[in-house]
């Protein structure tokens, strides 16, 4: 009985400490364990490969570094897989710190394919405003971004002179850490412009956007770090996803024990009619 | 007059947008107004900034609780900004560097804290007190299970399909895809209602919380 | 690893431990680490504004070699693009803020942004948030049949997510509903709704642990391998 009282009143940092080992020591030995592909990312995954080459993606960068673990793991398996498949891609962001996170995304692949700036692609750089943006990139792309995030004309890109406004757009893929993000590009581009958006986001936000998975207003969803994982393996990326997948498997696992644990002494010790001295499952005295 | 005339503006400025829609004519004045709103919003952004700087920068002056951490903020705050401008946000600047090696780790890790904090506070505090506890308790676990490999490698090759709603990524799916959008959805709907009351509130200046004090 | 490389990465190790220090007790570490990270941030913000929006849409179009002051003083030809002075105005007055007296000057800009805003939310949330989500419930069939080279079979997957879909949506949307007492039917409808909400939660639950879990494993990976294996590597230990 004093064993369940004390795991009732355990020191939160032991429970820290205990999480910090679950996760490191998978890190240090990889069990390799298997990601299995669902049917949410194989959408985007075709939606990418039933494009003709040449088409224009729009890749949205709506995310910042404290999402980047999740978010940008997705954002290199799917420019791999747009520029193994010679699309165009346009990068943008709505929020500040996701263009500084294109600009290393593309600083990768700039080592595995061979691509001419303003070619193949281009990062337009961010623009605050989230919604109005994307509403004003339905009129017109050079009115909202002139210049491009290094200073230059846009007006003097090949790439920018097929993308007059979103219509020219083929597929979006919207990677994004909140609002601004995946439901800006929905609301405005997919119900005002009726583009295709596809969406990779944290999976704190991934619960609210399957609504619009069920209409058809987002085609397809990779969220959290199981999304980026399962993306890397349906196109065979290397990518650092899938290696982190066992130490979240361990992790979940081990929180899940403390919630079974934490219940079982719970209910011990309401059976035993004492609630413990002082700790969180105490009850004032009556 | 100081109130009646930005609700006016307000009224102007929102009924343009709505207009729009539906009267394609106007199409070309709402762009322009929505290339305004682009450069205020830049405005209000410096706003927040300044009005940053001008509370850390009286913290030091009148020497309050952790004022000298006050200096390291003003610091950090023109370092990076003198950086970005005048030397520029491209790739290898000295921009760039601080935000790959200041700015990316210390945003990373005050979230990565909170895995610690919610696994704390599932211990803590996560108990199956009634019906509604054990249910979302019970679909946290569950979801929890099918989103990693370790809910379904013990799961054998010969496991019969008929028995597949006993796995966790199965269990998980049908969550996911059907209570999880019913509730969402629910939410989405009357969230959005609150917003287009709000807003049609605003723009019919019954709502002026926006404007401040008198 | 090149020299600058080492050296940032010792940089980041050291702040991302400051920070994880909180985990045992508030101390000056991490205090330091917060307080440089909110300066830095701010300066990140201002930086980008400056490059990203002030120069491309309202210095460049009123004073770039192309502008329409200088192409009003060349050529005597008044531009469309003056009309970008009013976005200037409005935003200046935003600064007005900071001294009280006149404070009241910075209601026009407020107010033209969140007039702007307001009509735009009204139009897309209404459509994308409302009713395409009422049309995606309402065009569900509770009763899904499918026709297979055999014939006609009642789909019963289908049917039952289909049914508990449209239950789950209604009874919600009733929880939500508190002009009545949710008493008799009204109590157990919203009951149910109470049910499927829960549900929902624990799902989101669920995904928000494993949310922050992926967080600190990024954290932790950089730790190991860029920092500890990239220092063992420059210093040819491994």
């Amino acid at each position: 009985m004093k064993f369940v009282r004390w795991l009732a009143d355990i020191d939160r940092r032991i429970i820290f400490l205990v999480i910090a080992v679950s996760v490191v020591v998978p890190l240090l030995v990889p069990l390799g364990m298997r990601v299995k592909v669902t049917s949410q990312t194989k959408i985007v995954y075709e939606e990418v490969e039933k494009l003709p080459a040449g088409s224009n993606v729009l890749v949205a960068f709506d995310y910042d570094p404290a999402a980047a673990p999740e978010v940008h793991p997705m954002a290199l398996a799917f420019l791999h897989h747009c520029f193994a498949k010679k699309h165009k891609v346009i990068i943008m962001a709505l929020w500040p710190q996701g263009a500084q996170l294109a600009v290393s995304a593309m600083g990768e692949m700039m080592q595995e394919f061979d691509l001419e700036y303003g070619r193949d692609y281009v990062n337009l750089g961010y623009k605050p405003g989230g919604d109005i943006v994307i509403k004003s990139l339905g009129a017109s792309f050079p009115k909202v971004f002139p210049r491009d995030m290094a200073g230059a004309s846009t007006a003097d890109l090949p790439i920018m002179a097929e993308v007059r406004n979103l219509k020219d757009i083929d597929l979006i893929m919207a990677l994004s850490a909140g609002d601004p993000g995946i439901p800006a590009w929905v609301r405005v581009a997919n119900a005002l412009y009726q583009r295709r958006v596809a969406g990779g986001c944290t999976a704190v936000s991934a619960p609210q956007f399957f609504p619009y998975l069920q209409t058809g207003q987002l085609i397809g969803l990779l969220g959290g770090l199981k999304g980026a994982a399962e993306y890397e393996t349906v196109t065979a990326y290397a990518g650092k996803a899938s290696s982190r997948m066992d130490a979240q498997s361990i992790a979940h696992v081990v929180i899940i024990l403390f919630i079974l644990f934490a219940n079982i002494s719970y209910f011990i010790l309401r059976k035993q009619g004492d609630e413990g001295s002082g700790g969180p499952t105490a009850r004032p005295p009556a | 007059m100081r109130r009646e005339i930005p609700m006016i503006v307000a009224f102007v400025a929102g009924v343009i947008i709505i207009l729009e829609f539906f009267v394609p004519s106007l199409r070309s004045v709402a762009s322009q107004v929505q290339n305004w709103y682009l450069v205020v919003v830049a405005f209000a952004i410096l706003v927040g900034a300044f009005n940053l700087l001008r509370m850390n920068y009286m913290k030091v002056r009148d020497r309050r609780a952790d004022w000298p951490y006050s200096i390291i903020l003003i610091v950090g705050l023109f370092t990076m900004a003198i950086a970005g401008i005048f030397w520029g946000i491209g790739q290898g600047t000295v921009f760039d560097w601080l935000f790959n090696y200041l700015m990316f780790p210390m945003s990373s890790t005050m979230f990565a804290l909170l895995a610690f904090f919610v696994a704390s506070a599932a211990y803590r505090a996560f108990r199956a007190r009634a019906v509604d506890a054990t249910l979302l308790l019970v679909a946290a676990i569950i979801v929890m299970l099918g989103q990693v490999p370790i809910g379904s490698i013990w799961i054998p090759e010969w496991w019969p399909h008929s028995l597949v709603f006993l796995t966790p990524d199965w269990l998980k799916d049908r969550i996911m895809e059907i209570f999880n959008t019913a509730g969402q959805r629910a939410i989405l709907i009357g969230a959005s209602l609150g917003v287009v009351s709000t807003s049609l509130r605003i723009l019919l200046g019954i709502e002026r919380s926006y404007l401040g004090e008198e | 690893m090149d020299g600058l490389t080492l050296f940032g990465t010792w940089i980041a190790a050291l702040l991302t431990l400051f920070i994880l220090s909180f985990l045992y007790k508030d101390n000056p570490f991490y205090k330091f680490a917060e307080y440089l990270f909110v300066g830095v941030s701010a300066g990140f913000w201002i930086a980008y504004n400056f490059h990203n929006l002030l120069v491309p849409n309202l210095i460049d179009p009123l004073f770039g070699a192309d502008g329409a002051f200088p192409k009003l003083i060349r050529e005597g030809q008044p531009d469309f693009r003056l009309l970008t002075i009013i976005a200037g105005l409005l935003g200046v007055t935003m600064l007005f803020r900071f001294f009280p007296k006149v404070a009241w000057v910075s209601r026009y800009g407020i107010a033209f942004s969140v007039g702007l805003g307001a009509g735009l939310m009204f139009i897309v949330y209404l459509q994308a948030n409302c009713i395409y989500q009422i049309w995606g419930t309402i065009t569900l069939s509770p009763v899904v049949v499918t026709e297979t080279a055999t014939g006609w079979h009642f789909d019963w997957g289908a049917s039952v997510a289909n049914t508990l879909l449209i239950v789950g949506v209604v009874s919600a949307l009733v929880y939500f509903y508190f002009s009545k007492e949710h008493k008799g039917l009204l109590g157990g409808t919203a009951r149910l709704g109470i049910w499927f909400l829960m549900i929902s939660f624990g799902a989101a639950f669920g995904y928000t642990v494993m949310a922050r879990i992926s967080l600190l494993i990024g954290r932790m990976e950089f730790l190991i391998n860029d920092w500890i294996k990239g220092t063992l590597i420059a210093l040819g230990l491994l």
